[in-house]
């Protein structure tokens, strides 16, 4: 494990794992991954760690070992609604969800995102959405995941749909900004750099 | 009157425009000034981090680009807004390394950014600016008995906020209880709703949203006040389909912050957004209000 270029021994890593945790760790938030003590106080105060393949503190254990596909093909990260209980908890000071962020960025860009998995696909949606136009029409955006994933889910979503357009609050006509060349800018510009170390 | 940027985002203008209305409404009588950031843009929301690392800190901050031109707080009552804005402000400050490579992103749409912009959630400039015992001298007509449970959600409090406690956060409360309402113990108070979960794990989302709604109900509320868009959002159009998978009966209106402080300042309840409820809060509300709702 290199660290600003000096050697540095961390305990717990396999060697498969170097290369996995250097990725990670090389993008903000993602060096927490270095930090972690596998006290597994995030996995306890989880709201939605049984809806996970692998609680928080055994992504981390994972991912130290190298197991690259079985982290990032699984749904914990997508599972993390970022409320961030685990953060303010962890002796370590480590951002969770930010970490699982990275994590969630590495599974679309390897192509390893879990099947069952709709998340991808509305943040998708969504991010394009602000690429286009500057802001974000919930009802077109529902309505383009929706289709992108599961018609059918959107029958079952329908009738809260309905209410909140009948309550006026899901607007028909969708929003741009003046701005949309800066936001084209900033997106290639972006791209282009990278946001890792 | 004290100055703020104003910045209502995507939600705010559409599903919670009920919060935005009463926000405008309350502001002038609070003596704060409410200016709309013009051309803002989405924040982006805590998803943009998986599908671009840059982006997601370059897009909201062409709004502090925006606002740091201004020279006054940026002021949004949306919680996810406000913790977006914070991420792009704390990590310029944990990573120093982003900051030259935001520079030149920004360069490029004729932008600059110096971290300057102090961002603050709606809830900070009410109790910290205005304070607790001004808005109660200006209440006429005070929530009399009024059970609520204070729904204060996550990123309000999380992962970093001065103004009150992580886990058991008590600010509001005391400026309710001002007003003269009571306010219920409510264990799940600083709980997720699941945010925007209940759109890819609908299951997920609504075993969260089912455990927030009971927490409220069985300890006698009968309402619950929420400041964020998507808890609004979430423990309000979602109770349906709570009832329906769970075989409860809840029927908790979910109001804004604003909307009671509105009412308590005598403002026409008709102004507030009301009707905008799907779990209408009309009859919990009038038996509390010397005139109805």
């Amino acid at each position: 494990m290199s660290k600003n270029g000096q050697q540095i021994a961390v305990e717990g890593y396999s060697v498969d794992g170097y290369e996995f945790v250097e990725e990670i760790a090389s993008e903000p938030g993602g060096e927490s991954i270095l930090s972690c003590a596998q006290c597994g106080t995030c996995s306890g105060s989880c709201p939605n760690v049984l809806w996970m393949d692998h609680s928080p503190r055994k992504i981390i254990a994972l991912a130290r070992a190298g197991k690259r596909e079985e982290v990032l093909s699984s749904n914990s990260m997508w599972c993390c609604a970022t409320c961030h209980l685990c953060t303010v908890r962890c002796p370590k000071g480590i951002e969770m969800p930010e970490l699982m962020h990275v994590l969630e960025w590495m599974a679309i860009r390897e192509g390893l995102v879990n099947g069952k998995v709709s998340a991808p696909a509305m943040q998708r949606t969504l991010a394009n959405a602000v690429r286009r136009q500057g802001r974000v029409h919930e009802l077109g955006l529902m309505g383009r995941f929706f289709l992108r994933t599961n018609p059918l889910a959107a029958l079952k979503m329908a009738p809260v749909g309905l209410k909140l357009l009948l309550h006026g609050r899901l607007p028909l006509r969708a929003e741009k900004i003046e701005g949309t060349d800066q936001l084209k800018a900033i997106v290639k510009e972006a791209q282009a750099i990278g946001g890792g170390k | 009157m004290k100055q703020y940027s104003y910045f209502p985002g995507c939600s705010v203008q559409s599903t919670a425009v009920a919060y935005d209305v009463s926000v405008r409404a309350i502001s002038a009588s609070l003596g704060i000034e409410l200016i709309d950031l013009e051309d803002w843009n989405c924040c982006g929301t805590t998803a943009y981090s998986s599908i671009d690392r840059l982006e997601s800190i370059a897009i909201p901050c062409r709004n502090l680009a925006l606002a740091e031109k201004k020279g006054l707080d940026l002021v949004t009552p949306c919680t996810a807004c406000y913790r977006t804005f914070e991420r792009v402000n704390s990590h310029l400050r944990i990573y120093p390394f982003l900051k030259p490579k935001l520079d030149r992103v920004l360069a490029a749409a004729d932008l600059e950014y110096h971290g300057k912009v102090k961002v603050r959630h709606l809830v900070d400039v009410l109790l910290n600016d205005v304070g607790v015992k001004d808005i109660a001298s200006k209440a006429v007509s005070p929530l009399q008995g009024l059970k609520v449970a204070i729904y204060y959600g996550c990123l309000l409090v999380r992962p970093r906020v001065a103004f009150d406690d992580p886990e058991n956060p008590q600010s509001l409360d005391r400026l309710l209880e001002s007003l003269g309402a009571e306010v219920v113990p409510f264990p799940d108070k600083a709980r997720c709703c699941g945010g925007s979960l209940v759109i890819s794990n609908v299951g997920l989302a609504l075993s969260l949203i089912a455990q927030i709604l009971e927490s409220a109900h069985s300890n006698g509320a009968e309402c619950i006040v929420t400041v964020c868009p998507l808890c609004q959002l979430n423990l309000d159009a979602y109770q349906g389909m709570v009832n329906s998978r769970f075989g409860t009966r809840y029927k908790l209106p979910i109001v804004f912050l604003s909307q009671l402080l509105g009412t308590a300042l005598g403002i026409e309840p008709r102004t507030l957004g009301f009707e905008r409820s799907i779990v209408s809060p009309e009859k919990v509300l009038a038996g509390h209000l010397q005139e109805g709702v």
